[in-house]
């Protein structure tokens, strides 16, 4: 009877106990984060004595709690009610034994029903304890460090309107030896997050010439980035790789110290190097996760010349597969696509799409081609050269006339910079403005992209993260007259000049991978199976 | 290792022989500190950490006991002798210290004084793989008037053509006039492949080369290349244009043809690095070009390039004649951080040093004298009444009371008189001047200098 009032108390003490919790973590977002070590200490006892009043369902549960909520720390003004409520409860209950005595059995069994729900909850309570009182309680988390993040760490390149993250980037730096760019110019706002850097003040001015801290060859790759010598995700994955054999060429195990993992501290500035320069692209990062992996799994006994004969074999194996077999797989099933009398057309200029362009006509496909070009860029032109030195008729327009010569176009050709994995396409911005137009002409629209490329990000519009170009770049002099010459004074103004965007997969009808032809929908599967095989 | 710096200081500073008779040229005083100074100075606050020095027994002796040039350079300094009358030009310097060099190397003459930004230069190397980076500016005329100089300057000096791209980076074209005969030459190759050129003539050349490594094999193999300037640039910028080793043409050609393809056959072959299966992938990939408007691929696909970059705004002089030395010595003390005067210096309370001058360590200055615009070397023993403007007093000079010095060079060790009135004279080293004279415009030197006839 008295086990039976106690149970009763006891879940009425269950419940006060969770009340109080919730007024606590209520009160503990209220108060700032100064006290929650000391709410969680307290919260922590509470807790055990939970536990400890479940285990045992005889004894004194109230006067155990009223000893475990007296050392508490002096939160006086809202816990005295609280512990003033079980007492008078307690006082309530001792009396109401007397009247509740009749429904014995029915009790034991409600005991019992009570002791099963009890022991389950006990053995789901660590786990779902936090969850369990988050979703109670209708707030974001409460105690910051016992939860488990529940997003991801942002990446730093769009935090850079966060001072914190920015402190963070430049110690980091400093520790690694490496010069912090600062950003230039106005950024426009909806841009803020992300970097924007000059040309005119090149990743190279505060370092000591010679370079001691950074290979020569990552010096010599990071100018060629920042000065767009080498652009687009090829080339830049393939210089990368090249830069990593001559550092792999020139490197020495110090004494003491294992190759595996030395080798990937050593890397780690030169990327921090690089992405100063300019942002690392979705491939470059496959590249040096793949390059991070070879190294981790050389074994210790490996000699070190024989480890490094390893890893140049295994970069150039990686380029070789991924790059150059997989372009002429890829030619391979787009040739399939092209028929005689069509009129392709493509944006930029791709390296792969030129590359199947080329080969579709050797293989004497009868085509001609349309080459659509976007300041401040112009890339176009590149493209152009590199068809008509071919001998393929070509035209060449701006973005701007996109919709005139669309329904002359039978095909659309894309290239793609990185596939994510919500189907997404992201490639040099304009090319979701081709494949929108392109839809509503009721044009088929193909991207080619290879494996290598794709990327486990998700993202469904341009603004959350993308690349902020040198916005003097837009600047242009015509008849002797500069403009925009004095932008930076006008305070209003703001020159931007984005790099990236990405298209829907409503708006892809097919893309061509070295695995074959897919729907844009179906990059998820291929990461998985990527990764299973990895 | 990146780079390494080779100062060439081994010059005996032929045109302004009336100051380097006596002193060599490094060590002439530029605002109170060895010429030298300067080119190390450059190189250490960009953060070299060993320079070798190439120069004769008499300068590396001098760089050895000087104890403030211990002091104020922290680098490592490798000093290579050579000997004074061995005539060695500055490409048989950098042939007779081949072994030493293992990485591609910049080489700075010991006469230039610059505040330009290295990386810039350095820069064009690195990004686009050149084989020869240079560094130009733009002539600054000289104002001040020249001692012992009659007449006017002659304008008919050797101009140099400079021949550049659009964009002012790429070197197209360099000749100096005294190598053209008529007029000036231009191949068809180079205007087929850079349709507009810029050619300047009021360019001053520093001297300052970044050059690659196989370009120093390439000169172990062909002895007959003396100077850099003179021969190796100019050969170098003609060959970017040249036909390439390919070509199936170049077999029939003579036999003097066939050394000088066996030479260019050397400099492609050296500067083709090993993994060029890889760099062509990714330039062949990447969608850049250097030039519009033609079918060909960057860089017309040639393998030598020279690059030059040409400062609009700051101070670059060489100093390499009587007016730039003078021009040098206006200039400098702006640069420093140091107060003018010295603090050992003991200059009395009745003297009046004017803000534009500097003063020496252990300098004497008495009463009652005067000195406007002028540096005063080291050691010096101004007396009383002594007016100096605007001149230049090399280090140990004794000047006795009441002369009147303006707009002249006093060099090391010389005496002059009491009540001495020099206007725009030069005095050379360890001179005595009698007193009372007067001299104007004159240049005096010993009798030993005097070249036979």
């Amino acid at each position: 009877m008295a086990d039976s009032v106690g149970r009763q108390v006891d879940s009425i003490n269950h419940a006060t106990e969770e009340d109080e919790k919730k007024q606590e973590i209520i009160r503990a977002k209220g108060e700032g984060k100064e006290l929650t070590k000391e709410e969680k200490q307290r919260l922590r006892k509470e807790k055990k004595q939970h536990k400890k009043n479940k285990k045992d369902d005889r004894g004194p549960p109230e006067k155990e709690k009223e000893k475990a909520s007296v050392p508490a720390p002096s939160k006086p003004a809202t816990q005295s009610p609280a512990h003033k409520a079980p007492v008078p409860v307690n006082a309530s209950a001792s009396e109401s034994p007397v009247a509740a005595e009749k429904p014995a059995k029915s009790k034991a069994e409600l005991r019992a029903d009570r002791r099963a729900r009890q022991d389950s909850e006990r053995a789901s309570k660590p786990g779902k304890k936090e969850v369990g009182q988050q979703s109670t309680s209708s707030k974001p988390k409460a105690t910051p460090s016992e939860l488990q993040p529940v997003v991801k760490r942002l990446p730093e390149h769009v935090q850079v309107d966060d001072p914190a993250a920015l402190k963070k980037l430049a110690k980091k730096l400093e520790r690694q030896q490496v010069p912090l760019r600062s950003d230039y110019g106005y950024k426009v706002s909806l841009f803020s997050h992300l970097h924007q850097y000059s040309r005119k003040n090149p990743p190279t001015q505060q370092i000591s010439i010679p370079v001691t801290a950074i290979h020569p060859s990552i010096v010599r790759l990071g100018l060629q980035y920042s000065q767009g010598i080498i652009a687009g995700s090829n080339a830049r994955s393939v210089a990368l790789l090249h830069a990593f054999k001559q550092v792999i060429q020139d490197y020495s195990t110090p004494p003491n110290e294992e190759l595996s993992r030395d080798l990937v501290n050593k890397l780690s500035p030169y990327i921090s190097f690089l992405s100063q320069c300019r942002p690392l692209s979705a491939s470059m990062g496959n590249a040096i996760k793949y390059i991070k992996k070879e190294i981790s799994n050389i074994p210790n006994q490996c000699k070190e010349e024989e480890a490094k004969r390893r890893l140049q074999e295994c970069i150039d194996s990686y380029i070789n597969e991924k790059i150059i077999l997989a372009s002429q797989a890829i030619s391979k099933y787009a040739i399939e696509k092209i028929s005689d009398g069509d009129v392709i057309l493509v944006y930029g200029c791709s390296s792969l799409v030129n590359h199947i362009l080329c080969e579709a006509f050797e293989k004497q496909r009868k085509f001609r081609v349309i080459v659509v070009d976007s300041r401040p860029r112009l890339e176009g032109r590149e493209a152009l050269r590199r068809l008509v030195k071919k001998g393929i008729r070509c035209t060449y327009v701006l973005i701007s006339a996109l919709s005139y010569i669309l329904p002359e176009v039978s095909k659309v050709f894309l290239g793609a910079h990185a596939l994510l994995a919500n189907g997404y396409v992201m490639s040099r911005v304009g090319t979701s403005q081709i494949a929108l137009v392109a839809k509503a002409y009721n044009v088929p629209v193909l991207v080619c992209c290879e494996t290598y490329k794709f990327c486990e990000r998700v993202q469904t519009d341009s603004f959350v993260s993308n690349e902020l170009d040198d916005p003097d770049d837009l600047i242009v002099t015509r008849n002797g007259k500069t403009h925009l010459e004095n932008w930076q004074t006008v305070k209003s103004l703001g020159l931007l000049n984005l790099v990236y965007d990405v298209t829907p997969p409503d708006f892809v009808d097919l893309v061509i991978t070295d695995l074959g032809m897919i729907p844009c929908t179906s990059v998820p599967v291929v990461l998985r199976v990527k990764n299973v095989d990895q | 290792m990146e780079l390494q710096a080779v100062l060439m200081a081994a010059g005996g500073g032929s045109r302004m022989m009336d100051l380097t008779y006596n002193t060599p040229k490094p060590l002439l005083p530029v605002g109170n500190k060895p010429l030298i100074w300067y080119p190390l100075n450059l190189l250490e606050r960009v953060g070299f950490e060993e320079v070798i020095v190439i120069t004769t027994k008499e300068v590396q002796k001098a760089l050895s006991t000087d104890q403030r040039m211990k002091t104020d350079v922290k680098m490592r300094l490798d000093v290579v002798c050579i000997q004074e009358d061995a005539d060695m030009g500055t490409a048989d310097a950098l042939r007779h210290i081949q072994q030493k060099i293992k990485t591609d190397i910049l080489v700075v003459s010991c006469d230039l004084i610059t505040d330009v930004a290295l990386h810039e230069v350095v820069d064009l190397f690195r990004a686009h793989n050149a084989t020869l980076s240079m560094l130009m500016s733009k002539v600054h005329e000289f104002t001040e008037t020249v001692p012992g100089q009659k007449g006017k300057k002659k304008a008919g000096e050797q101009r140099d053509f400079v021949g550049v791209d659009v964009t002012g980076k790429r070197l197209l074209f360099m000749a100096n006039e005294a190598d053209l005969d008529e007029g000036l030459v231009l191949r068809k190759s180079i205007m087929r492949k850079h349709p507009r050129m810029l050619i300047k003539t009021g360019l001053l050349d520093a001297h300052l080369y970044c050059l690659k490594r196989s370009v120093v094999d390439f000169l172990v193999h062909n002895k007959s290349v003396t100077s850099i300037r003179g021969e190796l640039v100019p050969y170098l910028v003609r060959k970017q244009f040249s036909k390439s080793l390919n070509s199936k043409t170049a077999t029939e050609d003579t036999e003097r043809n066939q050394k000088q393809q066996d030479a260019d056959h050397n400099l492609e072959l050296l500067s083709t690095s090993k993994d060029e299966a890889l760099v062509q992938l990714a330039r062949e990939r990447s969608c850049w070009n250097d030039h519009r408007g033609d079918m060909s691929e960057a860089y017309h696909g040639g393998k030598l390039r020279c690059y030059v970059h040409i400062m609009e705004e700051g101070m670059c002089y060489r100093v390499n004649t009587l007016a730039a030395y003078i021009e040098a010595n206006r200039v400098v003390p702006k640069l420093f951080e140091e107060p003018p005067i010295h603090p050992t210096a003991a200059v009395s309370e009745r003297s009046l040093v004017g803000s534009d001058s500097i003063i020496g360590p252990f300098c004497q200055i008495s009463d009652k004298t005067s000195i406007k615009r002028s540096n005063v070397g080291t050691s010096s023993i101004i007396k009383e009444k002594v007016k100096i403007t605007n001149s230049i007093i090399m280090n140990g000079v004794t000047i006795e009371e009441g002369c009147n010095i303006q707009g002249s060079v006093i060099c090391n060790n010389a005496v002059i008189g009491r009540g001495a009135d020099m206007k725009y004279c030069l005095v050379g080293s360890g001179q005595r001047i009698e007193p009372e004279t007067e001299r104007t415009n004159e240049v005096i030197v010993g009798s030993d200098q005097l070249m036979e006839i």
